[in-house]
């Protein structure tokens, strides 16, 4: 099965960072969160109630909609924290990318532990940009408002394409799709991981690799 | 139309659409409502939250969506839509943005019913939630109260989008094939109010705290809860009964005359009242239909307007005999102006009182260029509405500054650089396109460049006036010497005096 990628691209202050991330993560995984399932007998199941929350951004001119979860929103804020500080320790001018990946599990027999298909990949490339004075960062609180609510379009309607997504699962199965460690919702298995590229546009990590393969060559 | 579909998903189906556009409509009314929604989450299904998601039902929107449908249901042919517009307090109105649910003729006929279609729909109901906080009408109805209202409208058959204006732009919400068609929620958005959203909406709130509903009832909170008046939109001639009391205060100290939303908004006062124009006719009063002197009280001028549009408003007008003030005031001098309900009465004190904290302002900032202007802007419909040319330039103090006058003393001179609306120099405008450092004035209500403007010209203290100042440095200078040969004549008194103190 192929996994559908899609990249969004943001140019931002480096204050304006958590806010767009957040907005953006929060979008996507507002679609791709269901109520709590709730198995009966015969195979049947019933899906609980998904509560929403709109969210003004401080820094940007913008609000967006997320699930009414907080230990949803908990497990995101830490991720985009701690892109967050990465970015901001290569310096002002900084680039990264941060993903949020869907996958499913699948069990595979021991010694080999399960496997993790991924089947939706957004990739959310960020560009950090220094401002000078008051004004330009007002025009940028505009600015940013706008494009990303473009780019809640865009997610909008890559989702809506109504394109792959994992069966519904039966009760065995849910914890291989489902992320069933929350109260109140049910994501679909999702994982956050982000690289930061450093001034020269090399990412950190392939500069390790070739670091780490020069020495083994040695 | 229903081969292959068996009776129980004919009725499953037809049950999802209806209750889809019922969610629908309350998702697009509550994002406009102007307040942040907040829903929470529940694990335990309580069977009535359709599509498993928390959206409220607000009983007036329900109501009028049922009317609106009057049992039919969104096909091929008879979309929903709701029309969602803007009203000011001066009645004028403008459409902002449709939202449409239509159904065309594409099915998917092997789509599972009872599953697949109303995932869907949840996904698509997901999706108009966030579709509603990123289209321009969003920050428009987060702002109304004061100067605008945010209406609604349902109707169901053919979609209107004239409208709209020039150059509207769509955006597709997203599509749900079912074995009888396939649902399409799209809105289609003015989108030529961006411009008038930045500039005339937000700079036309209250400034600087000098606010004119003390004397007023404050607007209604029930404003928000007026969205569920659709009625409003169709039958022009209710508005009495939903608006409440609408206040547009406007605080419009001249001193801001020169920038364009004050501009703008006196502009629009005086397109609103065809009966004043220019400056002419403030002064003789008598001249002029409507205006009739209810209290003489320094000049002010208390004009009750016969009620225009089902809407009594009142205008407070200073006219010419302010201290400095040469005559030539115009529309821009109005202090305020408030509107009350019809058949309220008005307490002449109030008016009065809330002019003389603005006295000062209005003595000093007298514009008389403006007034062609003002009376080109009747000619347009929504004047108010247009943007603001740039030929303030040619008055801008900053661009072309005016001469200063001739200083004997450079304590004159300094005296005079912040003072340059002295006596005489009334006609000029004060500041336009004021820019202070780190600020950006045309946002927010009350910034620095407004506090600058505020405080940045005060009447000058009698005591540093030109003539006295350099009349009393001269005569210092002049009877210095002679003070001199005085006080060493005396010194044994003086000496006498301090030995006495110790």
């Amino acid at each position: 099965m192929n996994c559908r990628s899609e990249v969004l691209e943001v140019t931002v202050e480096a204050r304006q960072v958590e806010e767009a991330m957040l907005a953006l993560l929060h979008t996507i995984l507002l679609h791709r969160s269901s109520g709590k399932f709730h198995y009966k007998k015969e195979g049947t199941y019933s899906i609980g109630t998904v509560g929403t929350l709109d969210i003004d951004c401080d820094f940007i001119d913008f609000t967006f909609v997320r699930v009414s979860s907080e230990e949803l929103d908990r497990g995101i804020r830490r991720a985009v924290s701690e892109f967050k500080d990465a970015l901001s320790i290569t310096g002002s001018d900084g680039m990264g990318q941060i993903s949020l990946e869907f996958y499913q599990k699948k069990k595979s027999r021991w010694p080999f532990s399960d496997e993790c298909i991924p089947w939706e990949v957004w990739s959310i490339k960020v560009n950090v940009v220094n401002l000078a004075n008051e004004q330009e960062r007002q025009i940028c609180r505009e600015k940013v408002g706008e494009k990303l609510g473009e780019k809640v379009i865009n997610v909008v309607e890559v989702i809506n394409r109504h394109e792959y997504l994992p069966k519904m699962p039966t009760q065995s199965e849910v914890d291989n799709v489902f992320d069933t460690s929350l109260k109140d919702v049910q994501p679909y298995l999702y994982k956050i991981t982000y690289q930061i590229t450093d001034t020269l546009g090399t990412s950190v990590s392939t500069t390790m690799r070739r670091l780490i393969k020069d020495t083994l060559a040695l | 139309m229903d081969s292959g579909l068996s009776p129980q998903d004919k009725k499953d189906l037809d049950k999802f659409i209806k209750f889809f556009a019922l969610k629908t409509v309350q998702v697009i009314v509550q994002a406009r409502l102007g307040e942040k929604i907040c829903t929470r989450s529940s694990s335990s299904p309580t069977g009535s939250d359709w599509f498993n998601l928390a959206i409220k039902d607000i009983p007036e929107v329900t109501h009028e969506a049922k009317k609106a449908l009057a049992g039919q249901l969104p096909g091929i042919g008879r979309s929903m839509c709701v029309e969602i517009s803007l009203k000011t307090s001066e009645g004028d109105s403008m459409e902002l943005e449709t939202w449409c649910l239509e159904m065309n003729e594409k099915c998917d006929k092997d789509i599972k019913v009872s599953y697949t279609v109303y995932n869907r729909l949840s996904v698509l109901l997901k999706s108009l939630l966030a579709i509603t906080r990123v289209t321009p009408a969003y920050k428009l109805s987060r702002k109304q109260g004061h100067d605008y209202v945010i209406l609604y409208r349902i109707y169901f058959g053919e979609v209107q989008l004239s409208g709209l204006g020039e150059g509207f732009q769509t955006v597709r919400v997203g599509v749900v094939g079912t074995p009888v068609g396939t649902i399409t929620l799209s809105c289609a958005y003015r989108i030529n109010l961006a411009f008038m959203s930045n500039r005339q909406f937000e700079r036309s709130a209250p400034i600087m705290g000098i606010i004119v509903d003390h004397f007023v009832d404050p607007p209604c909170s029930s404003q928000r809860a007026n969205m569920g008046h659709p009625c409003n939109y169709r039958a022009p001639d209710e508005e009495d009964g939903y608006a409440g009391v609408q206040d547009s205060q406007e605080v419009c100290t001249t001193s801001f005359s020169t920038s364009p939303p004050s501009q703008l908004y006196a502009s629009r006062l005086s397109y609103h009242h065809p009966a004043q124009t220019g400056a002419a006719e403030l002064c003789h009063p008598a001249a002029n239909q409507g205006l009739h002197a209810g209290k003489d009280h320094g000049g002010v001028v208390l004009v009750p307007q016969p009620p225009h549009g089902a809407d009594a408003h009142l205008t407070v007008e200073h006219a010419a005999n302010t201290p400095g003030s040469s005559g030539g005031d115009d529309g821009l001098t109005h202090s305020g102006e408030r509107r009350r309900d019809e058949g309220s009465s008005v307490s002449p004190s109030d008016p009065v009182e809330s002019l003389n904290a603005f006295t000062r302002k209005i003595g000093a900032f007298v514009n008389k260029s403006n007034t062609p202007i003002t009376a080109a802007s009747l000619d347009l419909p929504f004047a108010a509405f247009a943007p603001r040319g740039l030929d303030s330039e040619e008055n801008d103090p900053m661009v072309q500054p005016p001469d200063s006058p001739p200083c004997p003393s450079p304590l004159q001179a300094s005296l005079h650089s912040q003072g340059s609306e002295g006596s005489g120099q009334q006609d000029d405008f004060v500041m336009v396109d004021f820019r202070p450092a780190f600020s950006k004035d045309d946002l927010l209500p009350m910034d620095l460049g407004t506090f600058y403007r505020e405080f940045q010209n005060p009447p000058q203290l009698a005591s540093l006036s030109l003539h006295i100042s350099s009349q009393s440095m001269a005569d210092d200078l002049d009877s210095l010497p002679e003070k001199l040969a005085v006080y060493e004549k005396n010194i044994d008194e003086f000496d006498a005096f301090v030995d006495m103190l110790q």
